[in-house]
Parts: C-alpha cells; sequence; structure tokens
C-alpha cells in the first residue's frame, strides 16, 4: 500500500485544522474589538500590541483552570458534547474549497482537502444538522434545568432553520447546476455571482446561518438573563472552551460557504475576468492566491458582519424565532425556488 | 490487503457494535447515540461502494433530521427511571427471540451461499452513485414511484397537521 496517500491528507489536515482554529481563536478577539469599538470602548489593549495575544492569554487560562463536572452529570456524554461539536464543526472545513489547484514545475498542489468531492453542499448540510448533538448532549448530560432549557431551544431552532438553509441554497444549485463547490465558484467566475441572481436566497441564507451558529440575534439557546449561560452553563476549563470554539469554528465555515455559493469564491472582481487581464494562468501561484486572498477576504468580511449584526440588534423572543422560521422564511425560500425555476423555463 | 478492506472492516465492525450498543443501552440517549454511530458507520459502507450521494443523503436525513427529533423527544420527555423499563411482558421477549432466531438463520444461510470472492462492483459504480445519476434515474426511469411516495408523504404531512389541530378546535 503507498503510504502517501495516507499522509498528505494528514499533513494537509494539520495545517488546514490549526489554521482554522487561530482564526477561530482570533475572531473571539476580533469579536470583543469590534463590539468595544460599537459601544465606544477600547476593548482588549493589554496583552501583546493592540492586544494582538489576548486569544492565547485566554487559551491558557482556560487550559489552567480546574474542570469541574457536576455531581449529578452523565460523566460520558457531559465529556463527549464539546468534542462532537469541535469534531463537527472541523468536519466542514474538509469540503471548503479554500484555494484552487496551483501548478509549480509541473506538480499540482492544493490546500483543501476534498476539492472536487461531488456532494460537498449537501456534507456542509449534514454537518450542520449533525452539529446539533453537541449542544443537545451538552444541554442534557449537565443535568441542570438552565442547560436542558438551552439544549432543547437549540435543537428546536436548528431543526426549524436548517430547512430554509437548505431550500435557499437550492437556487443557487439550480442555476449552477452542481452540488460541487469548485463548479460553483467556476460558473460564478464566468457569469457573474450569484448574489445578483438569488439577492432572497443570500438574505435567507445569511439569516438561517445566523440562527445556525447561534449568533445573536437568534442566541436563545444560551440567552443569558434568562437561561444563566445556557447549554455551557455547567462547563468549565478547555471544555468550555471547545464549546465556544466550536461556534466560533462554525461562524467561520458558514462565512467560507456564503462566500462560495454567493460571493464567487476566487472571483475578486463580478464579470470581469481579472485573472486573465493581468495576464496570468488560472493555475499559477499568483493567480492562485489571488483567488484564495478574494476568498479569505469575503470570509472575513462576513464574519464581521455576524459580530457586527450581534451587538446591533435585540435578541428576539421565542415566538418570534419560531414565526420567522416557520411562517416567513419557509414560504420565501420555496418561492424563491419556484422562481428561479420558472426564470430558468423562460431563458431556455 | 487493499485500503477498501480496511476500510469495510472498519465500518463494518463499527456498525454492528453501535448496533449492538443501540438495544443494549438501558439509558435510551445513550441508545440514542448508538444509532446515530451505526447511521455514520453505514454511511461510510456506502462511501466504499461509491454511493457518496447516498451516504451524505443518509447523514443528513437519519442522523441530521430524524435522530435529531428523536432525541429532542427523549430530552423533552426527560425519560428517566429507565431501570423500571425492564421486561414485564414475557410474551414480548418470546416472540421478539423467535424473529431473532428467524434472521439469525436467514444470515447463516445467506452466509453459506455467498459468492466466492468475485468483485461483483458495477463498472460506472462511481457514475451511478454520483448525483447526476441518481437525479436523472429518479425523473426518468423511476419517475412515477418517485411521484407517488412524494403524494404518500404529503398526504401523511397533511394528516398530521390535521391531527395535531383538531385538539386546538376542540379546546375552543
Amino acid at each position: 500500500m503507498n503510504l502517501s496517500i495516507l499522509i498528505t491528507p494528514v499533513i494537509q489536515a494539520a495545517i488546514l485544522v490549526n489554521v482554522m482554529l487561530i482564526g477561530a481563536a482570533y475572531m473571539v478577539l476580533a469579536e470583543r474589538k469590534v463590539a468595544a469599538w460599537i459601544q465606544n470602548r477600547i476593548g482588549p489593549n493589554r496583552v501583546g500590541p493592540w492586544g494582538l495575544f489576548q486569544s492565547f492569554a485566554d487559551v491558557f487560562k482556560l487550559y489552567l483552570k480546574e474542570d469541574i463536572v457536576p455531581a449529578a452529570a452523565d460523566k460520558t456524554f457531559h465529556s463527549m458534547a464539546p468534542v462532537i461539536s469541535i469534531a463537527v464543526a472541523i468536519t466542514a472545513y474538509a469540503i471548503i474549497p479554500w484555494m484552487d489547484n496551483v501548478n509549480i514545475g509541473g506538480t499540482t498542489y492544493t490546500l483543501s482537502m476534498a476539492p472536487n468531492m461531488d456532494v460537498a453542499l449537501l456534507v456542509m448540510l449534514a454537518m450542520t444538522s449533525v452539529g446539533v448533538y453537541g449542544i443537545a448532549l451538552a444541554g442534557w448530560s449537565s443535568n441542570n434545568k438552565y442547560s436542558l432549557m438551552g439544549g432543547l431551544r437549540s435543537t428546536a431552532q436548528m431543526i426549524s432553520y436548517e430547512l430554509s438553509m437548505g431550500l435557499s441554497a437550492v437556487g443557487v444549485l439550480m442555476i449552477c447546476g452542481s452540488l460541487n463547490l469548485v463548479d460553483i465558484i467556476r460558473y460564478q467566475t464566468e457569469h457573474g455571482w450569484n448574489v445578483f441572481y438569488q439577492p432572497l436566497a443570500f438574505v435567507i441564507f445569511l439569516v438561517t446561518a445566523l440562527a445556525e451558529t447561534n449568533r445573536a440575534p437568534f442566541d436563545l439557546p444560551e440567552a443569558e438573563p434568562e437561561l444563566v449561560g445556557g447549554y455551557h452553563t455547567e462547563y468549565a476549563s478547555m471544555k468550555f472552551g471547545l464549546l465556544y470554539l466550536a461556534e466560533y469554528a462554525n461562524i467561520l465555515a458558514s462565512s467560507a460557504i456564503m462566500a462560495v455559493l454567493f460571493l464567487g469564491g476566487w472571483d475578486l472582481i463580478p464579470f470581469v475576468d481579472e485573472i486573465a487581464l493581468m495576464g496570468l494562468a488560472p493555475d499559477s501561484l499568483p493567480a492562485v492566491l489571488i483567488g484564495h486572498a478574494a476568498l479569505a477576504g469575503k470570509a472575513a468580511l462576513l464574519v464581521f458582519v455576524f459580530i457586527w449584526i450581534r451587538w446591533s440588534l435585540p435578541r428576539f423572543r421565542y415566538d418570534q424565532l419560531m414565526n420567522l422560521g416557520w411562517k416567513v422564511l419557509l414560504p420565501l425560500s420555496l418561492a424563491n425556488i419556484t422562481i428561479t425555476g420558472i426564470v430558468l423555463l423562460l431563458m431556455k | 490487503m487493499n485500503l477498501d478492506v480496511i476500510l469495510f472492516a472498519l465500518f463494518a465492525i463499527g456498525a454492528v457494535a453501535s448496533a449492538v450498543f443501540t438495544i443494549t443501552r438501558r439509558n435510551p440517549v445513550a441508545a440514542a447515540m448508538s444509532l446515530i454511530g451505526h447511521f455514520f458507520m453505514l454511511a461510510g459502507l456506502y462511501l466504499t461502494l461509491h454511493a457518496q450521494f447516498v451516504a451524505v443523503v443518509q447523514v443528513l436525513v437519519y442522523a441530521g433530521a430524524i435522530m435529531v427529533l428523536v432525541v429532542f423527544v427523549i430530552m423533552l420527555l426527560n425519560l428517566g427511571n429507565e431501570q423500571q423499563l425492564t421486561e414485564r411482558i414475557s410474551m414480548r421477549t418470546t416472540i421478539g427471540t423467535l424473529v431473532a432466531a428467524l434472521f439469525a438463520m436467514q444470515v447463516v444461510t445467506g452466509l453459506l451461499a455467498r459468492p466466492t470472492g468475485v468483485n461483483t462492483q458495477h463498472a460506472d459504480a462511481a457514475m451511478i452513485g454520483a448525483t447526476a445519476g441518481i437525479g436523472n434515474a429518479l425523473f426518468t426511469t423511476y419517475i412515477f414511484p418517485f411521484e407517488a411516495v412524494s403524494i404518500l408523504l404529503l398526504a401523511a404531512l397533511i394528516g398530521a397537521v390535521i391531527l395535531a389541530k383538531r385538539h386546538l378546535h376542540e379546546g375552543i
């Protein structure tokens, strides 16, 4: 058996996971900085220049804390829940096409784990829906009424919103004719970004992504005035850290998927083939790096939008949340599919 | 030994082990989680057969939607006292044992009659298992069963809504 087919993915995965986890750690810092900026404060600025090492200080603090497990908790599931959360969040990174194939001296390299997977988008949706087990188990195993309420709320919320999320992506699939994320990016490079053809789907996807990642204004599972800390009330030390990290890792994954589905992925300027104008081959190193930077920049912008929304909007009430999901977003996403189908048929 | 065999062995052992856990755990949440693990193992088995779409749909629908509801209900009802759920009705055990014995006989017969080490995989297995292949088959060859099933599901959906709403009207 050729060992390289095992070793190469392991190295790729190690790089990807570490970069993403450090990215997620820095999102915590970004969240605090943006929050401070929006609230006219300074924010963390003690650890390193502009507080840049604050994330590492936070993680060290979490590691040094005592890991307290409640006596009445279900020990196995209490330990398993953060692991499920973070594992599912990281699995989603495998299908995101971070970078095009790059040709250096005749050999092809890539950073993506499963770039040309036929069902990549479905994997993403599957991972989003499986992610709920981490939160639900964390809430249930803590044996605390606030945790259980948080876990139940999160489960109900995710069931309600993942339907609209999947249906809003159908519009994109109908236009591009593929579930393969690389094909979707290539289509957008040629024909312009999907956000111009599917603005409604983009808005629905953004709202459902906020709900799926339990972000404000949909952060009812951890609504602190009602539920103390929600599903992670009974967590301490790095187990709490993992739940927290999984939340941010999910936000980053959702942002990247939105950038790929609606904002053109590797494409820097819509309707312009800027790579050809600069006289670069599509698989040369500078062209691929520009594409990678474009995708990362769009994802970072969407992450900023997530944070911006959190510190601008108040939390929904529970009935408002359910009404919005079932009575507004679901009919709208179904209407979007119907209209897209009719338009595609007329244009044929 | 090639990678296919190793992966098959891993997923098959995992599938059987998680299935056994599902029916032996007293704690309903542990049983449900074992069942979810079993669905993942099945998805892995589908992947070794180049059925990408079926594998992902297995995780998306069974593990991601149906089992979420099951876990939700278990948590909502907070099924404690699982020790009390002992075998009170011996009738059930008897019938269960008989059915299990019949099934075991069938499995043994199947194992004895298996084809000997021939790779019977279709040459275009990867194409058939891809989304496009399944979509084409569903909307051309199997369009009638597909539509029939969707009408059945619609009827079930309307039935569920009516059953849930009946109490509301009676209450008013």
